[in-house]
């Protein structure tokens, strides 16, 4: 028995571990013991590698790690909830970066010794690529850097397939002939660039997709690096990571009635096109007090949150009406759209972070056959996925979406800047509905408005 | 030979991975990605070995210490942020 194969048996632990994390990490109250369960996997095989003798000096790994623990520590700390899309597409980033380097060294140190190396190295160093540049132009429109809509340019889908193809020729004749250290430059510096364009033209709500595409892609090349260093943990690892951004990316797609493909390759701005329905109707605004008067009356309120609601960091504003409406003797809930805000389950982390309740967090699917018994609804920065006529106007673009069914309830109140479309670019004719009211202005100031009016009630 | 046998470890993985991960609640869908973040540092392995390896030129050098310095940001941050989303969700019961 020697080190090496010690070192590979706690690999077996380490993954161990790392499948109990994730197995917790479905309630929330053993969640952070799985966690914790996946950093101890993590530590063992951090130790185990180190352990193993394959490393001579050690100088250049303290340096590496002092730098990535402290930057590591220093945003994790500091990232506000609202910001939570940006860095989790900043990490999908790194770790596809730190990928192609391990990928690059070994491509340095020993060349590819054989076809089967040639070819995972090829594979690694494409979809690492793109998923290093993919990401930072995700992390640049979800933080704002970049403009978050889909930027689209003549020639785009002409100079896609150019990259495609060069990408795939060089890469038949890298495989044969995997001596050419110039191609293996060539086809990263090609990958690289198609990750840009890759991402560019997708814009705002289609961006839970894009981060779960790029977490699968993430795990992916995790898995290639692994066949490229013949590490068996890395393969596991990057199997779990890629099989979690295949599923999160199908229950998005799902969420908008579209498949993978259509959201990345083909733009929802080319689809729209101005519904210009007849007569123009008049949406019926509410002042504060008046809205305030039924609220009071309401018995069960359900507040619908888009990304609105993060935009004007509304949520602890949101939680303070909530208290106020309990004590008065309503219930309240907080309906959860799949794709509402910018990543997976963004909108539940924002309201956790306010301190409500998780069991007060409702999906679409348990919320619906409520909403017909609910006095009010209020809208929060959400405008798509309440949009009624995904369910019946077969000529909008949105139809056939799973929507939260918002216009049920009997009274719907909707907070708004002003009467701008959503990201899709299509009238919402629930603004329209007679039992709907609109109140214009900052989410967040509205919402505060109307806790002073409960209040000033209570005296 | 070796080939074969790594490729048995990927599917059985996938399929633990899907097994797993679609028992997930939607609620926890952004802890999970962050988790997902974080053991994907597991790359800091290979990582270590490239840095750790008879420097045989400046290039590997750098290459290698950015890996490591890149896989750890990962790790770190993936697990620090992710227990502090988890840390926020918590039941009525137990906060009053």
């Amino acid at each position: 028995m020697n080190i090496e194969f010690l070192a590979n048996f706690v690999y077996i632990i380490s993954s161990i571990l790392f499948a109990f994390g994730l197995k917790f990490l479905g309630s929330p109250t053993s969640a952070r013991k799985g966690n914790l369960l996946s950093a101890t996997g993590m530590l063992l095989a951090v130790l185990a590698t180190l352990a193993s003798g394959h490393m001579i000096s050690f100088q250049w790994i303290l340096i590496g790690v002092i730098i990535g623990a402290t930057l590591g520590a220093l945003v994790a700390f500091k990232a506000a909830m609202t910001q939570m899309p940006e860095m989790i597409a900043l990490l999908h980033g790194c770790g596809a970066l730190a990928s192609v380097f391990v990928d690059w060294t070994a491509y340095h140190v020993h060349g590819a010794s054989d076809l089967t190396n040639s070819i995972t190295l090829y594979l690694s160093i494409v979809i690492g690529g793109l998923t290093v540049t993919g990401s930072a132009i995700a992390w640049g429109k979800l933080s704002e850097k970049l403009p978050g809509k889909a930027i689209l340019f003549a020639g785009q889908r002409l100079l896609n397939l150019g990259l495609i193809a060069g990408i795939l020729i060089l890469g038949v004749m890298f495989i044969l002939n995997p001596a050419r250290y110039d191609l293996f430059l060539i086809i990263l510096g090609l990958s690289l660039a198609f990750g840009i364009f890759l991402v560019i033209p997708i814009g705002g709500a289609d961006m839970p997709v894009v981060i779960s595409v790029l977490n699968s892609y993430s795990g992916v090349v995790a898995c290639t690096t692994g066949f490229v260093i013949h590490n068996t943990l890395l393969i596991v690892v990057g199997a779990l990571v890629g099989a979690n951004g295949i599923i999160l990316s199908i229950i998005m797609c799902k969420a908008m009635n579209r498949s993978i493909f259509n959201v990345i390759f083909g733009a929802f701005g080319a689809v729209v096109k101005k519904s210009a329905s007849g007569e123009k109707k008049e949406a019926k605004g509410i002042s504060v007090e008046d809205a305030f008067l039924i609220l009071e009356n309401a018995k069960s309120v359900v507040i619908i949150p888009g990304y609105g609601l993060a935009v004007a960091q509304a949520q602890h504003a949101v939680r303070e009406l909530g208290e106020f409406l309990e004590k008065n003797g309503c219930d309240v809930k907080y309906a959860i759209h799949p794709v509402a805000g910018r990543m997976p389950g963004h909108m539940n982390v924002l309201l956790a972070e306010a301190n409500i309740s998780y069991d007060q967090l409702m999906e679409m699917d348990a919320i619906n056959p409520l909403m017909e018994n609910t006095d009010v609804a209020i809208i929060i920065g959400a405008n798509d996925v309440v949009n009624p006529a995904a369910r019946h106007d077969k000529s909008s673009p949105i139809y056939g979406m799973p929507i939260i069914n918002a216009d049920k309830a009997k009274t719907v109140f909707v907070l708004k800047r002003s009467m701008a479309t959503g990201f899709a670019g299509i009238e919402n004719e629930l603004f329209y509905y007679d039992n709907t009211r609109m109140i214009f202005g900052d989410a967040k100031q509205t919402v505060q408005a109307l806790v002073a009016e409960f209040k000033s009630g209570q005296h | 030979m070796e080939l074969i046998y790594l490729l048995f470890i990927l599917v059985l993985s996938v399929f633990l991975g899907f097994a797993l991960i679609s028992r997930v609640p939607p609620l926890l869908h952004t802890p999970l990605m962050s988790e997902a973040n974080a053991i994907c540092g597991i790359i800091i392995v290979g990582a270590l070995i490239a840095a750790g390896a008879e420097a045989n030129s400046t290039l590997t050098i750098i290459l290698g210490t950015s890996a490591v310095a890149l896989a750890t940001f990962n790790v770190v941050g993936g697990y620090l942020v992710t227990e502090r989303m988890l840390k926020m969700f918590k039941k009525k019961d137990t906060t009053k």
